[in-house]
């Protein structure tokens, strides 16, 4: 009786749902209405420009979508899991400077041994021409790219048990200062090609006719790599979020100490999923190294991290489409040149703004304003019938 | 002989670094006691009063614009608590974090737009670049002593300012216990907004009296924000003198570090300090662990 009471009630207030769960047809459809929202959207693009007749705007926009991949991580980690990074530029770097040093470094004084004959049976190793024409040894970019998601796991683990011990200001220093060390040891080390990064990165090929590459003539094809990449990765973590593990780092997030109480190993999945987006951060780096063909010192630089960290803000942090939509336009936006010399101020104008205006993202508030006058007629023809 | 003046030579030349960090470990303690906010701009106050007494000497004295510089820059300081943080009360930690973050980066880019990236310094308080005073064997500049005497003051001067004076004393309560001391009639809001000021003056003298010897530069306030943080939580936050005794630590062992270390890893071993500190003492070598609090931040 009183069930049903609260029902009616609900159902006046317009809290109810509108469908019946039962509808499940119609849910299936909500559900992935979105995604099939963002795929039209990168194909309207990539046709939009080719009709516009610009084509070449693909290659900054796929390099965006591969930045997004780290703010949809470092998203999981502060929009989730409540928890600060300022070092994930440094994975990125990881990443990167992995996948950049195996595929380049020249392992053919290794190239008689037994090890070697067999790393180069499993394809682990393969013989390539370097820009000279010079033939080298080096690891091919499918073991490079695992090596790197190692390495990565094995940092991000070591980094992030004791730095989740801590809270908010300590676990921001923390991160930073991890941050500026590897900064510190890209720049100061022979190996890693110092201030000028290392270049000649070779392509990857991951399947036939699919190569990550610069080449102006697989721009297309890269473009919707990355945005098959991304989907992909969106599709994954929105499971991962609506899962009993994304419930939990929710929790975590409004309040660790009764999250704790409710029997949630906080410590355990803050762990998991600091090193999750360190390794999406580093997959980025991977994808990212081998279309530009190189890295540079400053993907591993603090203000990288920031920049990170000010996207994921400037969507909402906890919105995976806000975080996607935003810091690819931004991203393209700063990659296109449009800020000029402000590039930096506008990213740190951009985050006071949105953080002390709009702590929840600007897409939120923006949303409801737009559907104000909707919800307003809706009331008002309530009224009209309760009147008649 | 030889050996020793030469770790005399690393020893000060560390403190003097140390000091610096010290000083913005001071300003950190200042702003998180009395608002909880851990302001990561606290760099960018040393570099503009660097920038600022710089351009000041141009039409002044050395002296003035010095003054000048430290006068300007904490109204800047307060003047940003006042834009910022006062209505911001609801926000969590984190977005408090963000936002001293994008300070930071607006301030430095203001900084490089204002002035230009060239690296610049203000003329030596006495003497010049080649005098040097002989102490026990190991020849310093005399602006090294005008960095300790000035940090000496400093440090002495807010201690009294915060033990016996009443603003000193109303901030100390804003801090330990906010709602109480809103009872005592202490307008909490105007004590926050001083805190900011004077952590933005103290930051921008040291900046004065640094620029001789480290030179300004508009990316100078990141790194020192950095160490200066490392010297606070070694020193456990909120205990300025415990602050003190972390730059020095800090300084010293960069000093040191650099003896041993390639150039390129210079800092490296200042933030693994700060890394290992945080991770096997949080509450600091001089502190004792706090309980936790379960309070929404």
């Amino acid at each position: 009786m009183k069930k049903a009471e609260d029902r009616r009630q609900n159902q006046e207030c317009g809290t109810e749902p509108r469908f019946q769960t039962s509808d499940f047809r119609l849910q299936t459809f909500r559900t992935l209405l979105p995604f099939a929202l963002f795929a039209l959207a990168l194909v309207a693009l990539q046709l939009g420009l080719r009709a516009a007749g610009r084509e070449y705007c693909l290659t900054q926009l796929t390099m965006s979508l591969y930045y997004a991949i780290v703010v949809i991580g470092l998203c999981l980690v502060m929009g989730y899991a409540g928890q600060v990074s300022l070092g994930h530029g440094a994975f990125f770097a990881i990443g990167g400077y992995t996948a950049a040093v195996l595929t380049t470094h020249d392992f053919t004084r290794y190239g008689t041994s037994g090890w070697a004959a067999g790393m180069k049976a499993a394809h682990v190793l393969t013989a390539r021409d370097d820009l000279y024409g010079n033939p080298i040894l080096t690891a091919s970019p499918g073991a490079a790219f695992c090596a790197a998601m190692l390495v990565t796991l094995a940092i991000a683990g070591l980094i992030g048990y004791p730095a989740l011990r801590l809270k908010g200001h300590y676990l921001a220093m923390a991160t930073l200062g991890f941050g500026l060390i590897i900064n510190k040891i890209v720049v100061g080390t022979a190996l890693f090609g110092a201030a000028d990064g290392i270049n000649g990165v070779p392509e990857w090929r991951l399947a036939p006719g699919l190569t990550v590459s610069g080449r102006s003539a697989l721009r297309v094809e890269n473009y919707y790599l990355a945005g098959g990449l991304v989907l992909a990765l969106l599709v994954l973590l929105r499971n991962l979020i609506l899962s009993r593990v994304g419930r939990a780092l929710q929790a975590i997030h409004d309040r660790e100490a009764a999250a704790g109480a409710m029997g949630i190993n906080t410590a355990a999945y803050k762990l998991r999923a600091f090193v999750l987006s360190a390794l999406l951060a580093a997959m980025a780096g991977v994808f990212f190294t081998h279309y530009t063909g190189g890295i540079g010192p400053s993907e591993a630089s603090a203000f990288k991290s920031v920049r990170y960290v000010a996207l994921a803000a400037s969507g909402g942090m906890a919105s995976l489409w806000g975080v996607t939509g935003m810091s690819t336009l931004l991203n393209y936006l700063s990659l296109r040149g449009l800020f000029g010399s402000y590039d930096n101020a506008v990213f740190g104008a951009l985050l006071i703004l949105i953080v002390s205006i709009a702590p929840e993202g600007p897409l939120k508030p923006l949303g409801q304003w737009l559907r104000k006058p909707f919800a307003r007629s809706a009331v008002e023809r309530r009224l009209e019938h309760g009147a008649a | 002989m030889e050996n020793t003046s030469l770790a005399l030579q690393y020893l000060l030349s560390g403190v003097t670094k140390g000091s610096i960090y010290a000083v913005v470990a001071i300003g950190f303690n200042l702003i998180y006691s009395a608002t909880g906010v851990l302001n990561f701009a606290q760099g960018e106050f040393v570099m503009l009063g660097g920038m600022v007494a710089i351009t000041l000497a141009h039409y002044a004295p050395l002296p003035v614009a010095v003054a000048g510089a430290v006068v300007i820059v904490a109204l800047l300081g307060g003047l940003l608590e006042v834009a910022f943080f006062r209505k911001l009360r609801r926000h969590s930690v984190l977005h408090l974090i963000i936002i001293t973050i994008g300070l930071s980066i607006v301030l430095q880019e203001a900084a490089l737009h204002l002035w230009d990236e060239k690296v610049r310094s203000l003329p030596y308080f006495t003497g010049n670049e080649v005098s040097s005073v002989k102490i026990l064997g190991a020849a310093i500049s005399p602006q090294v002593l005008w960095v300790l005497g000035t940090v000496a003051v400093m440090v002495i001067s807010l201690q009294v300012f915060l033990k016996y004076t009443l603003p000193g004393r109303a901030m100390r309560a804003c801090s330990s216990n906010p709602d109480a001391a809103m009872l005592a009639g202490i307008n909490i809001p105007n004590m926050r907004t001083l805190s900011f000021a004077l952590s933005a003056a103290l930051g921008a003298l040291a900046g004065c009296v640094i620029s001789p010897i480290t030179m300004t530069h508009y990316e100078m306030g990141a790194p020192l924000a950095i160490k200066g943080f490392a010297a606070a939580i070694l020193g456990g936050l909120g205990n300025p003198m415990g602050a003190v005794a972390g730059g020095l630590l800090v300084g010293v062992l960069e000093a040191f570090a650099v003896s041993k270390l390639p150039a390129a890893y210079n800092d490296v071993a200042a933030f693994a300090v700060l890394l290992l500190v945080l991770f096997v003492r949080p509450h600091g070598l001089f502190g004792r662990p706090g309980g936790e609090s379960v309070r929404e931040h």
